[in-house]
């Protein structure tokens, strides 16, 4: 490991899931331990960070990236393989870690900032940046448990962007607070980058892979799938985020309502092309089984690169009341001038009721394809029209 | 198989100074092998948390109190108040008892504390325990850390009455003082080290704990005197072994004598034996026993709590 950073070999890491663990010696002594099951969260991964570089791990839930994380920070143990590193890991799994809420914030800056491994004098030195970076100054004596959960997230995050490790572990944590505080959190992880630290960075944000990682690695059912380029695992992922998962509901509902038909076209009828920039139409039929004295036509498109939502509309938080439904209806959305990136999108289709109860879901079941792009955004923010048909 | 891409210097100035003397740490599957000295150079590495954690829960226990600290200290001065008056009601054979009782009962308190809080120090930091890497021993040593801040505050409680009242320190006892408090915190952490590693796995632990401080309690000389005990097992042997001598391998027998020796400190007083006979050297001795016993037992427990410590992100 001349260059490397941090190098793990052949990495393997089991659980063992037990049907009922047994938490007592009674329990113990009453079932034997062959009850439990073997989980492999990690087999025979290997991977190498160079100095300065910036690894993004990503994967689908439980691909086994912060199993990954917490055997190089050494939280957990390996079952097998080996962990190389030279010099201080300090991993960011939580933000806050240790923070009690009858304690000021000054007092849970130090508390956890130790527990980042900064000493008290460290601390001391760094304290105004953090307070700064906060923006809390004004709160500094104020126990945490009257913050708002904001302001902890942004506490929290100013001590763990200030921690002074050659190694840094980052777990999702980069997705919290408003705009503005994550551009500073990725100025500040670009900071890091130039001081020379080596990063390691799990994350569902897909374009962070690209912005800020210098070279990815995703990881599948505990395996490395791929590896190299960040621009080329990001399209991989995609490509199986696309393939079907067991864990997915597809329909939900008593069917009380039923979704007959959904469309997804332009809405000027002479244009078969889905651009950004031009009026999207979704536009969902209803059967009803049974009459039902109201209800609440919702959808959600999801990226097909990051699997989040850009967009979810509801009849009932637009102030367009349906119902009572006796027969069939059309629903027609008309999203004015959406600005996509290119690529796909899946649709999620609801009718609820306006209390929540579920007439019909379907997850994901419809896309769409956006071909070119007019320009650039991350979310929708447009007010939809809704119109309501009988049929 | 190595991952490893050629990418584009993501520092411009090229330095790497941070990492050429960076020390090389290697994780595998085993368990980092138990040293003492490495162990111990692992807490003092981190006793900027065990600090700030005892800080911190010294502060939650009294914040929003007005009085803060000083119900900690209001503890032995009401139990001196009480016992003063109830002595004199229930004419008790231990002259000045308050004393007597309060130079036992005050490291019972620490023993008993830092134990069954300790038990619980772990599972309660559960998320801190699945979320941070951390030396395990600082959450039980800080369980102990806390009974012994309460312990050094209420033992200047205990002074200051012992000189005011005219029972008087004898000088030539109080250097079985720091003996005894040695004795009494490794003793402790021996203790608190097992129930909190033990009681990760098997709940069962804490409620162990409780129960048993109640029958340890009353086989600790705190409330009766020792030389009671002395004389009713006088001559009385088992296969050559003195059964007081059996009663004093109790650890906490030992220390809480070496307490009494120390400050209640007379032996007997106007002919009603308080303390067991023996000479100064002797009670030294006893002390200084359970000491080693006890430094043995923490090397023990210690090196269980290393071998367990490794799967508590996982039992949790």
């Amino acid at each position: 490991m001349s260059d490397a950073a941090l190098v793990v070999e052949h990495l393997s890491k089991r659980f063992r899931l037990y049907r009922e663990r047994p938490s007592s010696i009674k329990q113990r002594v009453l079932s034997s331990r062959s009850r439990a099951e073997d989980f492999w969260a990690l087999r025979d991964v290997s991977l190498e960070v160079s100095h300065g570089r910036s690894l993004g791990l990503v994967g689908h839930n439980g691909s086994g990236k912060t199993t990954l994380l917490k055997c190089v920070a050494g939280i957990l143990r390996p079952t097998d393989g080996v962990i190389r590193y030279r010099g201080r890991v300090a991993a960011l799994l939580e933000l806050g870690a240790g923070f009690h809420p009858e304690l000021t914030g000054r007092e849970n800056v130090y508390l956890n900032a130790s527990f980042l491994g900064l000493t008290r004098r460290e601390t001391d030195r760094v304290y105004d940046d953090i307070v700064n970076f906060a923006e809390l100054e004004a709160f500094m004596d104020t126990q945490v448990k009257f913050y708002s959960s904001g302001m902890l997230v942004r506490l929290g995050f100013a001590v763990a962007v200030h921690v002074d490790p050659d190694v840094l572990l980052i777990d999702e944590v980069l997705a919290v607070g408003d705009e503005a505080f994550q551009k500073r959190c990725l100025d500040r992880v670009a900071g890091f980058q130039r001081e020379g630290r080596t990063i390691v960075l799990v994350t569902h944000a897909l374009d962070t892979v690209r912005d800020i990682c210098s070279e990815a690695v995703m990881l599948d059912h505990g395996r490395v799938y791929t590896s190299g380029d960040p621009d080329h695992v990001v399209r991989e992922l995609r490509n199986t985020l696309l393939a079907s998962d067991p864990d997915f509901v597809a329909e939900e509902g008593d069917r009380h309502l039923e979704i007959a038909d959904v469309r997804i076209a332009p809405a000027d009828p002479g244009s078969t092309v889905i651009e950004s920039g031009r009026d999207l139409m979704i536009q969902v039929d209803v059967r009803a089984n049974e009459p039902v004295p109201a209800l609440d036509a919702s959808f959600a498109i999801l990226s097909g690169v990051t699997n989040h939502p850009v967009t979810i509309v509801r009849t009932k938080e637009l102030g367009v009341p349906i119902g009572p439904v006796q027969g069939p209806k059309r629903i027609r959305f008309v999203l004015p001038r959406p600005r996509w990136e290119p690529g796909r999108y899946f649709v999620t289709v609801g009718l609820e009721s306006p209390d929540g109860h579920k007439f019909h879901v379907q997850s994901q079941r419809y896309s769409f394809r956006v071909e070119e792009a007019r320009g650039r955004t991350e979310s929708i923010d447009v007010r939809p029209e809704v119109e309501v048909l009988d049929l | 198989m190595l991952h490893s891409t050629a990418l584009t210097s993501a520092f411009p100035d090229g330095s790497s100074a941070i990492t050429a003397t960076s020390e090389l740490t290697e994780r595998t599957s085993e368990a980092a092998r138990f040293t003492l000295g490495g162990r111990v150079r692992a807490v003092w590495a981190a006793r900027e948390i065990l600090a700030n954690l005892v800080r911190k829960e010294l502060k939650v226990k009294y914040t929003a109190s007005a009085l803060g600290a000083v119900w900690s200290l209001l503890n032995p001065v009401v139990y001196l108040a009480v016992f003063s008056f109830v002595v004199r009601v229930l004419r008790s054979d231990v002259p000045d008892f308050p004393v007597f009782l309060l130079s036992g009962l005050l490291a019972w308190n620490l023993f008993s504390t830092a134990t069954s809080q300790g038990a619980r120090a772990v599972i309660d930091n559960a998320s801190l325990v699945k979320k941070v890497a951390f030396p395990r021993e600082i959450l039980p040593l800080s369980s102990a850390g806390v009974a012994l801040v309460d312990f050094v505050l209420q033992s200047i409680v205990l002074v200051l009455f012992v000189v005011i009242s005219g029972h008087g320190l004898a000088i030539q006892f109080v250097w079985l003082y720091p003996l005894a408090v040695a004795a009494l915190a490794v003793f402790t952490v021996a203790v608190t080290f097992w129930v909190s590693a033990l009681n990760v796995r098997y709940r069962d632990v804490q409620h162990l704990v409780g129960i048993a401080l109640v029958v340890w309690f009353w086989l600790t000389p705190i409330v009766y005197p020792p030389a009671l005990v002395q004389s009713t097992l006088a001559d009385s042997a088992i296969a050559g072994v003195r059964l007081f001598d059996l009663y004093l391998v109790n650890p906490m027998a030992a220390i809480v004598s070496g307490f009494h020796r120390a400050i209640y400190a007379d032996v007997s007083v106007g002919g009603t034996a308080v303390l067991p006979a023996g000479s100064l050297a002797w009670a030294g001795l006893v002390t200084a026993v359970a000491l080693i016993g006890s430094g043995v037992l923490l090397l023990l427990s210690w090196r269980t709590f290393h071998r367990l410590s490794g799967d508590f992100a996982e039992e949790l």
